[in-house]
Order: structure tokens, then C-alpha cells, then sequence
């Protein structure tokens, strides 16, 4: 597995990296993003036998092309040196750093991955990492979270942790997340690294949770942490484009091919000129489209 | 000799007991000969007795077969009153021919073995300690397991004789009309016991609620009961059925349910007035639930739901989406309590249901059926009868008769714990390959090569992932590598019967 800085991320889904049965099983519901928890999830007896079987798993289990994240212990904890060397040998996507509150912590992260890569023969920067913001100082410093590392592959925020060190907890409105969403969204935009909005873990609330699903995506996040498969649909139903979105966006791709038959480094679309956000936005619409069965090999709309 | 599914039969068995080997499943259309039990005459008003041993008494010799009906599940207690009753009588060598065992029934069973009192067996299925007593030579002549389509053609054709059948049920008149609906331990539909009914020499009703004459509906009719015992206690209703059926959250029973619904509704079959069996468990439950949501936002309506019933189908029936429901046994108290409400669910004997040697089986007229499988091999040949280790913990149930279906589905995991679900070679075949059509598994589906049209239809289905059987067996081995083979001696502890009588697999006693 190689590192892929642009992918489809609508949905990481946690798993407990210490439950062979749901590691296995992992890969078969559709997610983008998979997330092997050795932090949270395991218990401090288990720390051992979980990061060894998500290194066995890393290695052996398919995933069903899901990119694969693992968060590893924090810096503060005696387990860190050892999940970092593992999850660097295992060849993992991507290393979570928990609970980060600032650039040095990631820069530190990567020192010590690029050590290990060393230690194993593994090709530098071929693993990207990414930065849970779980409290106060980590939204305070979210810009130069984002920016510590070119391996940075995106923030998400983590509204547990973080609302209890903002002396609150999580309310159905979400407003007690509204600084810390916008702040996580504006650095990651602002470093172009992908953003995920935190956790909804009332699996029974369906209607909260595509009411807090359709919020994050009208922001601008990139995809949801998620904690059950079941969930997964209900992220992919919201980030879908529309009809109109898609055929825009086919024509704009149509007009790249033109431009480009032209030998024309100009972009135009209906007499006007097609800007670089426009064409970006444009291939993440037909990206998503096709992770979700919209639109068939040839590019014609197939959704309902 | 080694039959069409390429398993090996032992010749001397195969001679000794007059028995076939499978050939095709096709049935043809072959003219069969029917028996007809005898009669003992009576103009008695009540058939109403109270000794049970005085009946046993007048009716049951030694070297006898006796039958029992399994609507009760382990709600039973019809089996255990009469089975410790003839063995303290002390009878010998009798052939006991229930429509299934259940797990209730087991120490008794065992019992009865060790002491001589039963010699043969031949039932659906068996589980747990017989399940075990039978595979390590417990009995000394094989057990035949038979489907309850084949049971019914075997009791209509008299390969299978039934002197005495001892029937529990909720109610009866004295003269003995019965039905299994109404009174404390009410299981709904009596379609297995109604063939026994027919056909036994001697028909014998348990029952705790005597009603007046006359019972109607009478499922069981006066013109084919002897004797009508009343005993305190005929069944515990709690332990019939799963009470509330609840919906699985099992993500991974969810996807494979999911998947299936888009088998079912991108199929050819899927249209105005389609037929379907789903069967129990959590995943055939699940499927029905989305099955519901699809017909109700295709406007489409079924002509008819077969099988073992479930709540969650009784309410699709009620909710107008499916017309009727041909229900041979009810699999809760929901789907149990809604016969005696709604007059279109109708009750089937063995016979109706799935009978290969019929003018006309409902199966016949089946367009889907989901079925689950303890092991499917490369070839599809599906196992629902011993486990991983050999060992008898299965039933044949209707698998091998809805599998006449137009279009038959198997779910399954790909592997269970340790064990892989998709194999190269089943350990006993049941179904046979040549009867499934679709196997379901959380990593894609296999469509039988034989189906090109099912290729065709559902390679245009995104979210449909094809995936070679081969290929799912090879994921499979990957995940729990290759086991040992299991080890067996030579000696056969049960024939399995394809639903035409011929003999398609043998399971052999388990090496300790």
C-alpha cells in the first residue's frame, strides 16, 4: 500500500482494532476510509494483542480497497514508539496521531516514522499521517497542525474529548461544535488537506444523524467518522451529487477535452472562462458519481 | 457405487436396503402407486381416553413404526408423555418416523437407543446430543434423513409404514376433529402432522383442551382419529417459537440481506404477482424487510409467500403486499396466532407443499427461494446437515424441495469463526448443486454458470459484484486456510435421501 494524498474520503469508519471478527470483516461495506483503532477501542491489557493483530491484518485481510488508517496511542502514552514502528513495518496508509495540539507533535510523528522506515527498508514518505483535534490548543492550532508536514493528509475533529475540555458535552444541535468545526475546516481548506467531521454515535437516531450529516457536508467537510457500517449508506445518500451537479460537471469535463483537443490552455464553458476551483469541483463530483453507481463507464447519468 | 454428485455409496447397503442412487433432478413425470392405511371401524360419539398406556396398550406391537409431528419445537411435550411410556412398557425394536426431532426430544431418544426400544430412525434432521450419539455409533442401522416433501412422498407411497402416529395438539373434539390454533400451546399451522393423519393405521390425539363437537376448522378430521387422550400439559406456548421476532443489527446479516433483496429485484422474476419462501433465521428475516420496502416503492404485489412462516411475512400479508400465504408450519407465536385471523394464510400438508411425486407441489410454483447452508462447495452442492467436525447438527427441513424454486438462493458468511463457509467439497451434500442458483456472501455473489440468463440480467446491476464461486472459495481459504480432512471410519450412520428417494450422500461415524 502506498500513500494517496487525493482520494474519495466521504466516510472512515472506526474499528476496534483489539475485535478479530470486525477487523476481518472490515472491508466488505463499502467504506471509503477504515480506521483500526488501537488507542480508545482496546483496553490497556489488550494494547499488545491489538497491534498485533492489526499489523497480521494490515498484511493479510482484504479491505476491499478502502484506505487504511490506523490510530495509533498518544505521545504521552508508553505505547506510541511501538504502534509507530508497527504500523510503519505493517505498510499502513495512513498513522492517526490522537489528541495533537500542535505542529510539533506531528513533526516529532514524522521523525519518528521516517526513522522506522529507515529501520525496515520501508521507501520514505510512503505512509501519510493525519491529526485528531480533541481539545482547545489543537483547534487554537489547527493552521499549523495542517501545515507541519507535506505528508499531511487531513484533520478531524473529535467533539468528545473536545467538549469536555471546552467544560461542555455534545448537544443534539451541535452548536457547543460550531467554533471548533469552522476553525478544523477553514485551516484544513486553507493547507488543502481533507477535513472529517467527528463521530455520531446514537445509531437509533437516524433522523439526527443525516440532519448532522447534511450540516457538516453544507460546511464543506470532506467525509464523517463513523462507528457502525450501517452508517455508511446514510453518509454516501448525503455527499451524492445531483443530476444537475453531475451533468455540470460532465460538461465542464467535456470542455476540458475540447480545450484539450484545441491545443487551447483556456477552459471555456457556454462563452465563459472555466476557473481551476470549478474544474476541481468537477472531478469530485464525478469521483463521488461513480463510487456510488450515478453514472455508468461511459459517464452517462444512471441514478434515480 | 458413486452417484451423479460424485459421491461414493457403500454396494452391500445400497443392495441390502433396495436403494437407488441420485441421478438428476429432474423428477419426470413417472406414474407412482399410493397406499392406503387401514381402517378399524367405529361409530363411537367420543374417542375420548384417559390412560395413555391402556391406548399404547391396544394399538403398538413390538417391531412397530411410530410417528410424532415437530410443530411444537421444544415446546413439546407430546413426544416425551408417550416415548417414556413405551419405554417402561418395555417394547422393542420399534422405527421411529417423526417429521423432525427437536432438541427436547434428544434424552429420550438416547434412551430409548441404548435400550432397544427404537432400532431405526428416520426424521428431517437431528442436533445436539442425538446429533452426536448418532455420529459416534449410537444406533446400530443408518438413520435416513429425508426432506418433508420426500417424507410425505415416502409415507404416500408406503416406504415409509406409520402403525401408530401419537399427534399432540391444542384442541380436539371427542370425536377428534383438531386443528392447531386455538388453546395455550398454539403453534398455527399442523401441515407436517396432517399427512401422518392421513395415512397412519392408527391415529392417536394428545390434547389439554377438549372442546365441543363439532371443531372447526377441523385440520385433522374425526374420519381418520382413534383415540383422543387427555394429558394436563400439550406444550409450552413460550418455547415454540421466538416470541417477538426482532430485526438482526448485524451489519454483516444486514449487507447480505441487502444483497439478496437486489438478487430478488433485479431478477426476471421480480414483477406483478411473484412468489417467494425467505425461511427463518436473521438474515431471511432482514431480507423480508427489504423486500417490503422495494414492493412498496415498486408497487409490486406477490401472489402468494410459502414455507415456514415468520411474523414480519404474516404482516406483509396483512399489509396487502402479499395476497396469500401457503404455510405448511409457523416458525412464531406472530405468524402462529395470524392463521386463526386471516383467512388468507392457508394451511398445507407436507404433501401440497412439496411433494416431488404430486400432480402439482406448491414449490412447483415457486419463483424464489432463500436458503441458507451450513457449507456450499464449488459446485454448489449445499450441506445443512453436519458440521464442521462431522458430526450430525443439522436438518434437511424443505431445502432440497424449495430448491425446485425458479430461482433459488443460498446466504451464507464465507466463513464462520474458523471455519470456511465455501468450500471445494461439501462434507455431506444435501441440495444439489444442479437446484442453486445464486449463492449470497458478504463479498459478492456466485451465479451458477448453468444460469447465463442470471449472468446476463445482473451483470447490469452496479451494485451487484460477480464474483466466481472458486474465487470466493480461494477468499475463504485465505482468511482460515486449508483444515485437516475429517477423519471417519468405514461403518454408514445415516443415508441422506434426495426428495425422489434416491440415496445422495452417506455420513459415516465420526473417528474419536
Amino acid at each position: 500500500m502506498t500513500y494517496v494524498k487525493n482520494r474519495l474520503r466521504r466516510t472512515m469508519m472506526f474499528v476496534p482494532g483489539n475485535n478479530p471478527a470486525m477487523v476481518k470483516d472490515a472491508g466488505i461495506y463499502g467504506a471509503d476510509s477504515i480506521m483500526l483503532d488501537l488507542e480508545d477501542a482496546v483496553s490497556l491489557t489488550e494494547k499488545d494483542a491489538a497491534r498485533m493483530l492489526v499489523f497480521k491484518a494490515i498484511k493479510t485481510v482484504d479491505f476491499g480497497g478502502a484506505e487504511i488508517v490506523v490510530r495509533i496511542n498518544g505521545q504521552d502514552t508508553p505505547f506510541y514508539d511501538q504502534d509507530v514502528k508497527a504500523m510503519v513495518r505493517a505498510g499502513v496508509d495512513v498513522i492517526r496521531l490522537p489528541k495533537t495540539e500542535s505542529a510539533a507533535m506531528i513533526k516529532k510523528l514524522v521523525a519518528d516514522m521516517e526513522k522506522a522506515e529507515e529501520e525496515y527498508g520501508i521507501q520514505k514518505d510512503s505512509i501519510g499521517v493525519m491529526a485528531a483535534i480533541e481539545s482547545a490548543k489543537g483547534v487554537l492550532n489547527a493552521p499549523e497542525i495542517a501545515t507541519a508536514t507535506p505528508l499531511m493528509m487531513g484533520l478531524a475533529v473529535s467533539g468528545e474529548d473536545y467538549t469536555a475540555d471546552m467544560h461542555t458535552h455534545r448537544y443534539p444541535d451541535g452548536r457547543e461544535l460550531e467554533f471548533a468545526r469552522n476553525m478544523v475546516l477553514q485551516a484544513a481548506r486553507a493547507a488543502d488537506v481533507y477535513a472529517f467531521d467527528t463521530v455520531f454515535s446514537n445509531m437509533n437516531d437516524t433522523e439526527g444523524f443525516y440532519r448532522e450529516t447534511k450540516y457538516i457536508y453544507e460546511l464543506g467537510y470532506d467525509g464523517k467518522s463513523l462507528v457502525n457500517p450501517r452508517q455508511i449508506p446514510m453518509v454516501n445518500k448525503v455527499f451524492n451529487p445531483t443530476k444537475e451537479e453531475i451533468e455540470n460537471a460532465l460538461s465542464v469535463q467535456n470542455a476540458i477535452q475540447e480545450a484539450k483537443a484545441k491545443g487551447s490552455g483556456v477552459i471555456s464553458m457556454n462563452g465563459k472562462m472555466v476557473d481551476k476551483p470549478v474544474v476541481e469541483k468537477a472531478n469530485r463530483v464525478i469521483e463521488t458519481a461513480k463510487a456510488s453507481n450515478l453514472i455508468d463507464e461511459e459517464g452517462n447519468y444512471i441514478g434515480e | 457405487m458413486e452417484n451423479k454428485v460424485k459421491r461414493n455409496l457403500p454396494d452391500d447397503l445400497m443392495t441390502k436396503m433396495n436403494l437407488k442412487p441420485f441421478e438428476s433432478v429432474e423428477i419426470g413425470n413417472p406414474e407412482v402407486k399410493r397406499v392406503a392405511p387401514k381402517v378399524q371401524v367405529t361409530t363411537g360419539e367420543s374417542k375420548v381416553v384417559d390412560s395413555l398406556e391402556d391406548v399404547i396398550k391396544k394399538t403398538l406391537k413390538d417391531g412397530m413404526t411410530i410417528s410424532f409431528h415437530h410443530h411444537f419445537r421444544n415446546g413439546d411435550f407430546a413426544f416425551n408423555k408417550v416415548m417414556n411410556l413405551i419405554i417402561k412398557m418395555g417394547y422393542q425394536n420399534l422405527t421411529l418416523a417423526p417429521s423432525s426431532l427437536t432438541g427436547v426430544m434428544n434424552d429420550t431418544v438416547i434412551e430409548a437407543i441404548k435400550r432397544g426400544v427404537i432400532t431405526n430412525i428416520t426424521s428431517s434432521g437431528m442436533r445436539g446430543s442425538l446429533g452426536d450419539f448418532v455420529s459416534h455409533g449410537g444406533l446400530e442401522n443408518p438413520v435416513i434423513f429425508r426432506s418433508h416433501g420426500n417424507r410425505a412422498r415416502s409415507i404416500e407411497e408406503g416406504e415409509i409404514k406409520i402403525d401408530v402416529a401419537f399427534l399432540g395438539v391444542p384442541n380436539a373434539d371427542p370425536a377428534g376433529n383438531a386443528n392447531g390454533q386455538e388453546g395455550d400451546a398454539v403453534f398455527g399451522s399442523l401441515g407436517y402432522a396432517l399427512i401422518d393423519a392421513q395415512y397412519a393405521d392408527k391415529v392417536v390425539l394428545l390434547t389439554d383442551n377438549i372442546v365441543d363437537y363439532p371443531n372447526t376448522p377441523a385440520s385433522i378430521k374425526q374420519t381418520q382419529v382413534d383415540y383422543v387422550v387427555q394429558v394436563d400439559q400439550i406444550g409450552d406456548a413460550d418455547k415454540i417459537g421466538s416470541g417477538a421476532t426482532r430485526f438482526t443489527k448485524d451489519p454483516k446479516e444486514l449487507k447480505i440481506a441487502q444483497t439478496v433483496n437486489q438478487v430478488i429485484t433485479n431478477s426476471p422474476y421480480y414483477k406483478q404477482g411473484f412468489s417467494f419462501q425467505t425461511g427463518s433465521g436473521g438474515a431471511a428475516l432482514a431480507v423480508t424487510r427489504y423486500l417490503r420496502e422495494s414492493m412498496l416503492k415498486d408497487g409490486i404485489k406477490a401472489s402468494f409467500a410459502l414455507g415456514g412462516i415468520t411474523k414480519p411475512t404474516t404482516d406483509l400479508l396483512e399489509e396487502g403486499l402479499v395476497k396469500k400465504i401457503m404455510d405448511v408450519q409457523d416458525f412464531d407465536k406472530g405468524a402462529a396466532a395470524s392463521m386463526a385471523q386471516n383467512k388468507n394464510q392457508q394451511e398445507i400438508d407436507a404433501s401440497w407443499y412439496a411433494d416431488p411425486h404430486n400432480k402439482g407441489a406448491v414449490v412447483n410454483n415457486l419463483d424464489v427461494a432463500i436458503l441458507s447452508a451450513l457449507q456450499i462447495d464449488t459446485n454448489f452442492n449445499v450441506n445443512v446437515m453436519t458440521g464442521s467436525d462431522g458430526v450430525i447438527r443439522g436438518a434437511i427441513g424443505g431445502h432440497q424441495d424449495a430448491a425446485a424454486a425458479k430461482m433459488t438462493i443460498i446466504t451464507a458468511p464465507l466463513v464462520r469463526g474458523r471455519n470456511a463457509t465455501v468450500v471445494p467439497e461439501v462434507e455431506t451434500v444435501v441440495t444439489p448443486g444442479d437446484s442453486i442458483d445464486v449463492l449470497v456472501t458478504e463479498r459478492g455473489i456466485a451465479i451458477n454458470p448453468r444460469r447465463k440468463d442470471l449472468i446476463a440480467a445482473f451483470a447490469k446491476v452496479p451494485e451487484l459484484n460477480i464474483v466466481d464461486i472458486k474465487e470466493l472459495q480461494e477468499m475463504a481459504q485465505k482468511q482460515v486456510g486449508i483444515p485437516k480432512p475429517l477423519e471417519y471410519t468405514d461403518r454408514v450412520v445415516a443415508l441422506i435421501q434426495y426428495r425422489d428417494g434416491t440415496i445422495i450422500d452417506t455420513i459415516k461415524q465420526v473417528k474419536d
